[in-house]
């Protein structure tokens, strides 16, 4: 068992070293699961490259990496059940892909428009931009799930910087007093922006939170995806069984800048960018299947060219689709638009220039 | 004065340098001011400058950013705090607003909270949601704030030295798009601009607009065009404190002229255009010859970078407000 009211001199739980060596206990988990790990894994640093080369393009907005984080947010992800809750920040776009947000969906809000298809139904929140908010919302799921009497667990996860914000501590708080089925968890990815994690908490480990709050706490190798899986798997499970709510930390890094708008040579030292880059959660991964005959050279690189094609094609996909509307952040303000809005709308449609390639909304005079 | 040509980064952060020098008191803190400069390198070789101890980064709590700069400004420092974007001032709201705001109030002036808070605002420049927002207007009901808003270089670090000098909390906001938008000639020496004061940037005859920030020169590109189009003569002033305002400058002007239109970025619905028409109601009404006319961004949230220039005020949208209000 990974869980425990945390000893702030815990070592991070692993099962994998960062040679790709078993030295723990093997999760049940099939060939072909763990292939889906390996593939999902590579999926999303294929995406994080290549929203990041369209963004030099000017064919994305800003975007903040997810490479070095692939374990920590495939690994988090996979236990979950259809009908669970994810909320998530910008930094877990690889969790949303697991649990089912189609890629082109998020491409497409990387061009800089707001999905007309979210996809509801895989019971992910949009990410979140301002830090901590999502935190509370997990944890009112799990409340509401709770009161419901649904067996349904909800994941909130937020980064380091995160937890020093107000909304996470309260969260956790009221996870702890109304044992909420949920489970938080936190990417422990070394640096907010600039600031390092020994500038954000005088505590020896965030998981350690946990004793405070009265909320049992892992403190987990976030490279190493099957002591990700494990964790969260026994952490949702005892969330659905009544057991009330776990904090994780998954100790990672921030392989790349925060954003395409930062740029972490001016406060990074590059020997602790390439230390931790021999600790690369996907080749740890590939070390171990390798060592066991589950993936050969050949798989290896058609895994590759297979996720490339997904992406060229999701990529193809959210291009083709019209961009928003001139007046279309008018569309969901409230559930019916007041008097004074319906006349704001008409008011911008004077000054759009209509354009034969993107027909104008019906109400245009 | 010896002059240098300066971007309003470059003037802001020469502003802060001359703080620093002059005042022992005077100490910055906020998100990844230190090292790396502040996100848009406001606070560039500051800390190297100044030191830890005066230039320093805090954890990632916005509350606990504005909390402890009230404590250290009833202590007798004189923090500048920096909120990493506008956005994310609603994340420290009861500090400044129940806190720093009422902190003479509540004692009676036994205690004041000499308090600086720049926060970058402002859109067109294609930030993430909640980077972009003007949240003014949401200041316009914090008794005890005073809310500046430069639009120049030469402004930025005069008003910035002026909001340090003030024994109030200031809430002086930097447009981004004007960060580094354009140059001019300041003086390297400490000055200050007054706070309360607009600025006629254009005077005129026949129509005032009142604007600030990023829409200053907004407003100055439909003036010329105005006086080109119509051959009507347009008076634009920059109100640079958007709370108090400076209320003689307002009623003066549109007394002159008889017709007004406000410009700002903010929503509309009770935003600075509202108080401006509001005091012109209550001081000059009858030198009112049309209604006051308001170009600002629409009562909607700040909408995702793909859509944000429609939401924007532009010279054509102020230019048909101009029209509006000349008909006879």
């Amino acid at each position: 068992m990974a869980i425990h009211q945390i000893d702030p001199g815990l070592v991070p739980f692993q099962i994998l070293d960062p040679e790709g060596n078993l030295v723990g206990e093997m999760p049940a988990l099939s060939p072909e699961r763990l292939l889906y790990f390996y593939r999902m894994m590579r999926l999303a640093r294929a995406f994080s490259d290549r929203i990041i080369a369209m963004q030099r393009q000017g064919r994305a907005t800003t975007f903040g990496s997810l490479t070095g984080q692939e374990a920590a947010t495939v690994g988090l992800a996979a236990p979950l059940q259809p009908q669970d809750w994810l909320a998530t920040s910008y930094r877990e776009i690889a969790s949303l892909i697991v649990k089912g947000v189609p890629l082109s969906t998020l491409v497409y809000s990387f061009r800089g428009y707001t999905p007309p298809n979210w996809p509801a139904e895989t019971r992910c929140l949009p990410y979140q931009i301002v830090i901590g908010t999502q935190i509370p919302h997990a944890v009112g799921l799990a409340m509401a799930a709770k009161i419901v009497g649904d067996p349904v667990v909800a994941v909130g996860v937020c980064g380091d910087g995160a937890t020093s914000e107000g909304d996470f501590n309260e969260a956790l708080n009221f996870a702890g007093v109304f044992r909420a089925p949920a489970v938080i968890i936190v990417q422990n990815n070394g640096w907010a922006i600039s600031v390092p994690r020994h500038r954000q908490s005088a505590a020896p480990t965030l998981a350690a939170r946990g004793i405070g709050f009265g909320v049992p706490a892992a403190l987990v190798d976030g490279n190493d995806i099957l002591a990700v899986y494990e964790t969260v798997r026994q952490a949702v499970e005892r969330a659905r069984a009544g057991d009330g709510p776990t904090l994780i930390e998954l100790l990672t890094y921030r392989l790349g800048s925060h954003t395409t708008a930062d740029d972490a040579s001016r406060y990074r030292d590059p020997v602790e960018v390439e230390a931790w880059r021999a600790r690369d959660p996907i080749a740890r991964l590939q070390k171990f299947l390798r060592r066991r005959d589950l993936l050969s050279e050949e798989q290896d690189e058609e895994i590759g060219a297979a996720v490339q094609a997904e992406i060229d094609a999701a990529v193809r996909e959210a291009e083709a689709m019209p961009p928003m509307a001139p007046d279309s952040f008018f569309a969901y303000v409230s559930a019916t638009l007041p008097p004074r809005l319906q006349e704001q709308r008409a008011e911008l449609l004077r000054f759009v220039s209509p354009s034969p390639s993107q027909p104008q909304p019906g109400e245009r005079r | 004065m010896a002059l240098r040509s300066m971007t309003m980064i470059e003037a802001l952060n020469d502003a802060l340098a001359l703080e620093l020098e002059r005042d022992e008191r005077v100490v910055l803190l906020g998100q990844d001011i230190g090292l790396n400069g502040g996100v848009f390198r406001v606070t560039d070789q500051l800390q190297r400058r100044f030191g830890e101890r005066r230039v320093f980064d805090t954890p990632l709590a916005e509350s606990a950013i504005i909390g402890t700069s009230v404590g250290m400004a009833v202590y007798g420092l004189r923090p500048i705090a920096e909120i990493q974007f506008a956005g994310f001032l609603f994340l420290c709201m009861s500090q400044l607003v129940t806190q720093a705001a009422r902190m003479r109030f509540r004692s009676g002036g036994a205690f004041s909270c000499p308090l600086v808070v720049r926060s970058p605002y402002g859109g067109g420049v294609r930030t993430p949601e909640l980077h972009s927002d003007s949240l003014e207007g949401v200041f316009l009901q914090t008794p005890g704030l005073k809310v500046v808003i430069p639009s120049n270089p030469y402004d930025a670090k005069g008003l910035l030295a002026a909001a340090v000098a003030d024994p109030d909390p200031v809430l002086f906001l930097e447009n981004i798009k004007l960060y580094r938008s354009f140059r001019q000639e300041t003086p390297e020496e400490y000055y200050t601009v007054p706070l309360g004061k607009a600025k006629t940037v254009q005077a005129g005859e026949d129509v005032s607009v009142f604007s600030y920030g990023a829409m200053v020169p907004v407003a100055l590109e439909a003036a010329q065009q105005a006086q080109q189009e119509l051959g009507i003569s347009v008076e634009v002033i920059d109100l640079r404190t958007v709370w108090p305002l400076d209320e003689e400058a307002i009623v003066s002007s549109v007394e002159k002229t008889g017709r007004a239109v406000v410009v700002h970025e903010a929503p509309r619905a009770g935003g600075i255009g509202a108080e401006v028409t509001a005091l012109i109601n209550e001081h000059c009404l009858y030198s009112l010859l049309k209604p006051v006319a308001r170009v600002t961004g629409y009562d909607t949230p700040y909408p995702v970078p793909g859509v944000e220039d429609y939401y924007l005020p532009t010279p054509a949208k102020v230019l048909a407000a101009l029209r509006q209000v000349m008909e006879p």
